[in-house]
């Protein structure tokens, strides 16, 4: 299978690969996938207190599409609110990434990986306040 | 070095240079195009000349008769003759046939498709090193069973069968045994007087010869029956009609002839070249090596790296022609069957690559793979949140994970 230029760009030259304290109440972790099926993705956000994605790692098991797709999602999501963040459509990945119709499953996971990211942070700020 | 470098000659080899010149003799005016049926002038004669010698060098390498050997388009169409042609000869006999999951797809598919006409199959589990145990296949045969189908060489792992004590076990309960010998001819020794197949089919393009032509070997004493599945004159003693491809015959036959010449000194050279290579991998943490490595061919070396994804390494090593178990190389999205019916987890499955060494493989290449996967394993662990758990000691069997 061809791999588009995109895909090729990220996967030899991941952006924001990493870890992040899960602890910390200003990071959210989202891990989606299984290492059955082949992938597991590992979105972190680091949010300030307006809400905003300051910082963004991921860690990916998985094939280039998967790889390209979370670290495409690092670039997008920073800089953007909580909010605006949770809108990103896997269509929009794999539209930038020009995954064929087999590799579109890997642009779900990534969008998966941020709203699980959200709602672990979200579900932190409840702790806390409660 | 001509990169990438081919790692995949279970795949598919390149013809040699000395059979491709014998087989662009069969073709233009000057050469001998003749159809071998024409019986009326030289054109014809000198054809089935060139025929009859190739029947006897793909013959030769198996220690067979020549009158044994029916050409056919390849090792799938011998696979769906020889089962195709036993069950449905002898269905009254019995309706039964075994065979083991780990088999190649034109002997599972043709299986299933006999289901759907009503005959039963049963699918052996074989045992953790890829090989079969004999009692459960003696357990496995019952009355009924006319066909027992085993390959001899695995094609993604390598693993030889004991198809000698496979064939004491059905001819003397008088069940016909077909042997797919596609990964084997050339690279494994075949006596067919000795061993007790009635049935076994071969490819060219995989010793060296072109692709669209195999053969498959029926035996004559026992004899064993098979109705065609491929109707029209007559050819191959009616049981494979069409004419026949003389530069594809004449193509199998030298890289049969070359095999058998040269398969004692080359298996050497390989079996040296392939331990250089895993020598050169196995002390990289969390490696598996995917079937038994003492009943194995010298060219092949399956692998898993845990927690690196099959795919995603082989895009790394697109300097290296390999491939992979991963489900993401595969239309199906599912991992390798064959590393499944060892009771590989997926996981290991979506992680293993398969390299199979040849006739042009050197040294150098070899040196040069190994440097290209030690460099792009550390880098894909890097990036692995599985390895960095494993790192932290995490079991990721505790993990409840969300399939998907």
């Amino acid at each position: 299978m061809a791999y588009s230029n995109k895909v090729i760009d990220h996967y030899e030259n991941p952006r924001n690969v990493g870890s992040m304290d899960k602890e910390d109440l200003h990071v959210g972790t989202g891990m989606v996938g299984a290492p059955a099926c082949g992938d597991v993705m590992r979105l972190q956000i680091k949010v300030n207190d307006a809400g905003v994605i300051e910082d963004a790692k991921f860690k990916t098991y998985g094939c280039g599409s998967a790889i390209a797709s979370s670290s495409l999602l690092t670039e997008w999501v920073k800089g953007k609110t909580l909010d605006e963040a949770s809108k990103i459509k896997n269509s929009e990945i794999a539209a930038e990434l020009e995954l064929p119709p087999v590799k579109i499953h890997c642009s779900v996971l990534a969008e998966d990986a941020i709203k699980a990211a959200i709602d672990d942070f979200k579900s932190k700020g409840q702790k806390k306040s409660a | 070095m001509k990169t990438p470098i081919y790692f995949d000659y279970s795949a598919t080899t390149p013809v040699d240079p000395r059979v491709a010149k014998k087989m662009c003799d069969c073709l233009t005016l000057e050469g001998t195009f003749g159809n071998p049926a024409s019986r009326s002038h030289q054109y014809g004669w000198d054809a089935e000349k060139l025929v009859d010698e190739a029947r006897k060098n793909v013959a030769d390498l198996v220690n067979a008769d020549p009158k044994e050997i029916v050409f056919t388009s390849g090792a799938t169409e011998s696979d769906n003759l020889a089962i195709k042609g036993v069950a449905h000869f002898y269905h009254k006999q019995g309706k039964h046939i075994i065979t083991c999951k780990t088999e190649h797809k034109a002997v599972l598919d043709t299986c299933r498709n006999l289901e759907r006409e009503g005959f039963e199959v049963t699918y052996l589990d074989p045992e953790p090193n890829g090989l079969i145990d004999l009692k459960k296949l003696e357990a496995a045969m019952r009355d009924d069973t006319i066909l027992v189908s085993i390959m001899h060489v695995n094609n993604e792992i390598g693993v030889i069968q004991d198809i000698d004590a496979i064939g004491e076990l059905t001819r003397s309960r008088k069940i016909l045994f077909h042997v797919d010998a596609a990964q084997s001819a050339g690279k494994v020794a075949i006596d067919l007087e000795k061993s007790k197949v009635d049935l076994m089919s071969f490819s060219a393009h995989k010793i060296y010869g072109p692709k669209g032509i195999g053969a498959l070997y029926v035996r004559r004493k026992p004899r064993v029956r098979l109705e065609a599945q491929m109707h029209g004159g007559g050819h191959e003693r009616g049981m494979r009609s069409g004419t026949l491809a003389v530069h594809q015959i004449v193509g199998m036959g030298e890289a049969f002839r070359y095999a058998k010449e040269e398969m004692a000194t080359e298996n050497e050279r390989i079996r040296m070249l392939r331990d250089r290579l895993l020598n050169g991998l196995k002390d990289i943490e969390e490696t598996y090596i995917n079937g038994d490595m003492q009943r194995r061919i010298p060219h092949n070396l399956n692998i898993s790296f845990n927690f690196v994804e099959g795919e995603s390494l082989m895009m790394a090593l697109k300097d290296l022609a390999v491939s992979s178990g991963s489900a993401c190389t595969s239309a199906s999205l599912e991992p390798s069957y064959v590393l499944r019916a060892l009771g590989r987890s997926d996981e290991l499955a979506h992680s293993s690559i398969r390299f199979t060494l040849g006739r042009f493989s050197t040294e150098q290449e070899v040196d040069f793979a190994i440097k290209q996967i030690r460099n792009n394993i550390d880098k894909l662990r890097e990036l692995s949140p599985l390895w960095e758990m494993f790192k932290d000691g995490i079991d990721l069997n505790s993990i409840e994970w969300a399939a998907h």
